[in-house]
C-alpha cells in the first residue's frame, strides 16, 4: 500500500506544477456543454467535403474514421486554448477510451449481421436435416444435418467425461486441500488452460492409433478426448471458484449439527453453489462446441449422418463450415455459422438466465 | 487411494486442521456417533467421496502425462531423423529440414502474435478502463457481456467473417498505407548510408520498401494479425477490466480530492497499480494467440520465409495452421511425427508465455494490497 502511495505523490508533483495557477484554477472556463457536438458536426462536414472534392469514390470507414481523428484534434486544441492543457488532455482521454469502445462493439455487430444476413439466405428446414452427399447432383438440396448431429455427439461425449472429471477435481482442490498433491493439481490444471486446441488435438490424434492399433483410426471419441483436455481445466477454475463463494459458515453449521464431510459437500456446498456450477458448465460447452481445429485433425469430415461414436469419422459443425468455406462453397458456409453462432449465443443466454434466476437467495 | 486418505484424516487430525484455514474438523462429529449402526455406513460413504473426488485428480495429472508422453513418445523420430531422411520422407517441407520449416513456421506464429498484441492491448486498456471508470455503473456488467460475446464467438466463423465481410472493408485501407509509406521507404534506402547494402543482401532485413508492398487480395500477415487482435481483445480485456476494478478506492477519490481530471486519476493510481496486471493480461492474451489455428488458416495465404513483408500475400504461416494444413494427408510415420514433433514446440513455447505471466501474477498479488 504503502509503495504505491509514494508512487502517486511522485507522479502527481509535476502534473499539478504544469498549470500555472495551481490546482484550483482548473474549471475557470468551461466549453458549453453543446461545444463538443457542433465541433462533431463541423469536422463531419470538413471531412465529407474534402472527400467530395478531393476523392471520386470515397469509403464510408475512411470518412468516418478521418472525421473521428479531425474531431479529436479539433476538439484537443480549441479545449487547449479555451480550458488548459489539463482538461482538454482530460476530455482526449475520454474520447479516445469511449471511442476505443465504440470500435470493439462494431466487428461484434457487423460479424452478427453478415452471419445472419448472408446465413439467412439459405436457410431451409431441409438444411438441418439432408447432408452434402451427392451435393454436386443437379436439384439436390445441401444440408448440414449430418454435422449438427455429429457436434451433439462429440459435445455431448466430451460434457460427460469432463463435467463429471472436472467437478470433483475442483471438490478435492477446494475442500479437501490434499497438501503437495493439490499444488501440482493446480499448477496441472494451468499449464491444461493454456494448451493450444491444435495440441489437444494432436495429443488425441498421436494416442488412440497407438492404443486401437490401427494407423488410420479416426473417430468422434477421438475428438471428443481432445476436447476433455480443452474443456476440463474450464470446468475446474470455474468450479473452483464458486465452491470458494461458500461461506465457511454453512459448513462450520453443517459439521456442527453432525453432519458428515461427504453429506455437507452435497447437500450444503454443492446445493449452495449448484447455479454458479451449472452455469459455468454451460459456458464451458459453448466454448468447446465451436473448436474447429482439434476436431479437423481428429473427428475429421465425412458426407453422410454417422451415429456411432468409436467407428470412423464424425462430421461436426465447426469443420462442415471451414471445409464447405475452403471448397468455396459460401452461403453453406454462412449458414453452418450462422447455425454454430445461434447455439454459442443461446448456451450462454441460457447460462446468465440459470446464474441469475437460480442464484441462492442473498448470495450476492 | 481410499485406503490413504482414510489413514490420513484418522492418523494426523492436528496436521490437517491449520490447513483446513477456518474449515472445522468433519471427522468430530462422526466420531461422535460411531457407536450408532449407521455411523460405519456414513464413515464408508465419506471415504468413497474423498476417494473419488483425490481419483478425480489424480485422472487430472494422468492425462496432462498421457499428452506430454504421446506428445514426446510419437514425435522424437523426427528430431533425429537425418536431413534426407526428412526431405525424402515429408512431402510437404519443399525441401527443408525440420528445423528449417519449424524455425520459419515458429517466425509466422510468433509475428502474427506480436501483431496482434501489438494492435489489441492500447484498445483492451481503454475498453477496460471505459467499463471501469467511465461507463455509467448500471451498465458496466452489460457492457462487460459484451465484450465478452467477441469471446464466445467460434474461432472458423472470425475466419469466414475476416475474409468475407472485414478484407474488402481492409483492402483500401491497406493500399493507402501502402501508398504513402513506400516513398519515404525509397528514400530511406536511397539516401541512407548502408541502408541499400542491408536492403539488398540481408533477406530478412525489415525497414525496406518490401514492407509495406501491398499485393491483393489482403490475404497477409498483417491482416491475420488484426482478426487474431479481435479474437483476443475480450480476454485481455477482461483481465485488465479485474485489474483496474481493484485499485483502492481510497486512492482514487484522494487524487479526484486533490484536484486532478478522471484522466489524471488514472494515471496517477489506476495505470500504476495496474501495470504488471496489465502485463500479465497482455501476456495470456500473447498466449492465445500464438496457439490459434483457425484465423489464420482461412485468412492467410501460406508460405514459409522469413522476412518482414508484412503485406504480401504467401509470405508467412504459422505452427498451428501448417499441422491442420497437413495433417489430414499426413501418412502415418515420419510425416506425423514432424507434425506432433511442431505440436510439441508450440506447447512449449505456450507454456513459457503463460508461465511467465502467471509468474507476474503471483508477483503482484503478493505486493498488492487491493486484493487483501
Amino acid at each position: 500500500m504503502s509503495q504505491f502511495s509514494s508512487d502517486v505523490d511522485v507522479d502527481a508533483t509535476p502534473d499539478v506544477g504544469e498549470t500555472s495557477g495551481g490546482v484550483f484554477d482548473r474549471g475557470a472556463r468551461h466549453l458549453p456543454g453543446w461545444a463538443p457536438w457542433v465541433v462533431a458536426l463541423l469536422s463531419a462536414v470538413v471531412v465529407v467535403a474534402l472527400f467530395k472534392v478531393l476523392v471520386e469514390d470515397a469509403s464510408t470507414v475512411a470518412m468516418v474514421a478521418l472525421t473521428f481523428v479531425v474531431y479529436v484534434l479539433a476538439m484537443f486544441f480549441l479545449a487547449r486554448w479555451y480550458e488548459g492543457g489539463r482538461t482538454s488532455s482530460d476530455r482526449m482521454a475520454t474520447t479516445l477510451i469511449s471511442g476505443s469502445f465504440l470500435l470493439a462493439v462494431v466487428p461484434l455487430v457487423s460479424l452478427l449481421l453478415s452471419v445472419l444476413m448472408r446465413g439467412m439466405e439459405v436457410m431451409a428446414p431441409s438444411f438441418f436435416t439432408h447432408t452434402t452427399e451427392g451435393m454436386t447432383l443437379p436439384g439436390s438440396m445441401p444440408g448440414a444435418g449430418h454435422a449438427i448431429m455429429g457436434t451433439l455427439q462429440v459435445t455431448a461425449s466430451t460434457a460427460l467425461i469432463s463435467i463429471p472429471l472436472g467437478i470433483f477435481t475442483a471438490i478435492y482442490l477446494v475442500e479437501y486441500r490434499g497438501g503437495w498433491l493439490s499444488r501440482v493439481i493446480t499448477f496441472l490444471v494451468d499449464i491444461m488452460t493454456g494448451i493450444p486446441s491444435i495440441v489437444a488435438g494432436l495429443f488425441a490424434a498421436a494416442m488412440l492409433p497407438v492404443l486401437v492399433g490401427d494407423p488410420g483410426y479416426r473417430s468422434g471419441f477421438m475428438g471428443s478426448l481432445a476436447l476433455v483436455v480443452l474443456m476440463t481445466p474450464i470446468v475446474i477454475r470455474n468450479t473452483e471458484e464458486m465452491l470458494r463463494l461458500v461461506s465457511n459458515e454453512l459448513r462450520e453449521a453443517a459439521y456442527a449439527l453432525g453432519v458428515t464431510k461427504s453429506r455437507t459437500i452435497v447437500k450444503v456446498v454443492l446445493r449452495t453453489a449448484l447455479p454458479g456450477i451449472v452455469s459455468g458448465c454451460v459456458i464451458a460447452v459453448a466454448r468447446i462446441i465451436g473448436e474447429s481445429a482439434p476436431l479437423l485433425i481428429t473427428a475429421g469430415s465425412t458426407d453422410y449422418y454417422n451415429f456411432s461414436l468409436f467407428n470412423d469419422r464424425v462430421m461436426t459443425l465447426p469443420v462442415f463450415v471451414y471445409n464447405q468455406y475452403v471448397a468455396g462453397n459460401f452461403p453453406l458456409a454462412w449458414a453452418g455459422a450462422l447455425v454454430l453462432v445461434l447455439i454459442v449465443l443461446i448456451l450462454n443466454l441460457v447460462a446468465r438466465i440459470i446464474a441469475k434466476v437460480f442464484a441462492p437467495a442473498g448470495h450476492s | 487411494m481410499v485406503a490413504d486418505s482414510k489413514i490420513r484424516e484418522a492418523a494426523d487430525p492436528a496436521r490437517r486442521e491449520p490447513s483446513n484455514g477456518g474449515e472445522a474438523a468433519p471427522d468430530g462429529g462422526a466420531h461422535a456417533s460411531s457407536n450408532l449402526p449407521a455411523a460405519s455406513s456414513k464413515r464408508r460413504a465419506d471415504a468413497v467421496f474423498a476417494g473419488v473426488s483425490k481419483g478425480a485428480g489424480i485422472v487430472i495429472i494422468i492425462l496432462l502425462g498421457a499428452v506430454t508422453f504421446f506428445l514426446v513418445s510419437q514425435s522424437y523420430p523426427a528430431f533425429l531423423a537425418s536431413n534426407e531422411a526428412i526431405q525424402s520422407g515429408v512431402g510437404f517441407t519443399r525441401g527443408m529440414n525440420f528445423w528449417q520449416f519449424a524455425a520459419a513456421a515458429l517466425f509466422g506464429t510468433v509475428l502474427s502474435a506480436v501483431i496482434a498484441l501489438v494492435v489489441a492491448t492500447p484498445f483492451a486498456i481503454g475498453i477496460a478502463l471505459f467499463i471501469s471508470h467511465y461507463a455509467p455503473r448500471r451498465f458496466a456488467s452489460g457492457l462487460g457481456y459484451v465484450i465478452d460475446l467477441l469471446a464466445a464467438i467460434p474461432s472458423v466463423v472470425f475466419g469466414l467473417w475476416g475474409m468475407y465481410t472485414l478484407e474488402p472493408v481492409i483492402r483500401p485501407i491497406f493500399s493507402w498505407i501502402s501508398g504513402v509509406l513506400t516513398p519515404l521507404l525509397e528514400w530511406w534506402v536511397q539516401h541512407v548510408p548502408g541502408m541499400g547494402w542491408m536492403a539488398e543482401n540481408v533477406s530478412w532485413w525489415p525497414l525496406t520498401p518490401e514492407l509495406v508492398q501491398f499485393v491483393p487480395p489482403a490475404r497477409n500477415i498483417l491482416m491475420g494479425g488484426l482478426v487474431l487482435a479481435i479474437m483476443i481483445l475480450p480476454i485481455i480485456t477482461s483481465l485488465c477490466r479485474e485489474v483496474f476494478i481493484q485499485t483502492p478506492r481510497l486512492q482514487e477519490e484522494a487524487a479526484l480530492g486533490l484536484g486532478a481530471t478522471r484522466w489524471e486519476m488514472i494515471r496517477m493510481t489506476v495505470l500504476p497499480i495496474g501495470r504488471s496486471g496489465i502485463v500479465s493480461a497482455a501476456m495470456l492474451g500473447l498466449g492465445r494467440a500464438l496457439g490459434e489455428t483457425m484465423a489464420l488458416l482461412m485468412v492467410l495465404s501460406a508460405g514459409l520465409k522469413v522476412n518482414f513483408f508484412l503485406m504480401s500475400p504467401g509470405q508467412h504461416s504459422t505452427i498451428a495452421s501448417q499441422i491442420a494444413l497437413n495433417w489430414p494427408e499426413a501418412q502415418a510415420g515420419l510425416e506425423r511425427q514432424f507434425l506432433i514433433g511442431l505440436g510439441l514446440l508450440l506447447f512449449i513455447l505456450t507454456f513459457l508465455v503463460n508461465f511467465a505471466a502467471r509468474r507476474i501474477v503471483a508477483r503482484y498479488a503478493e505486493f498488492s494490497g487491493a486484493n487483501a
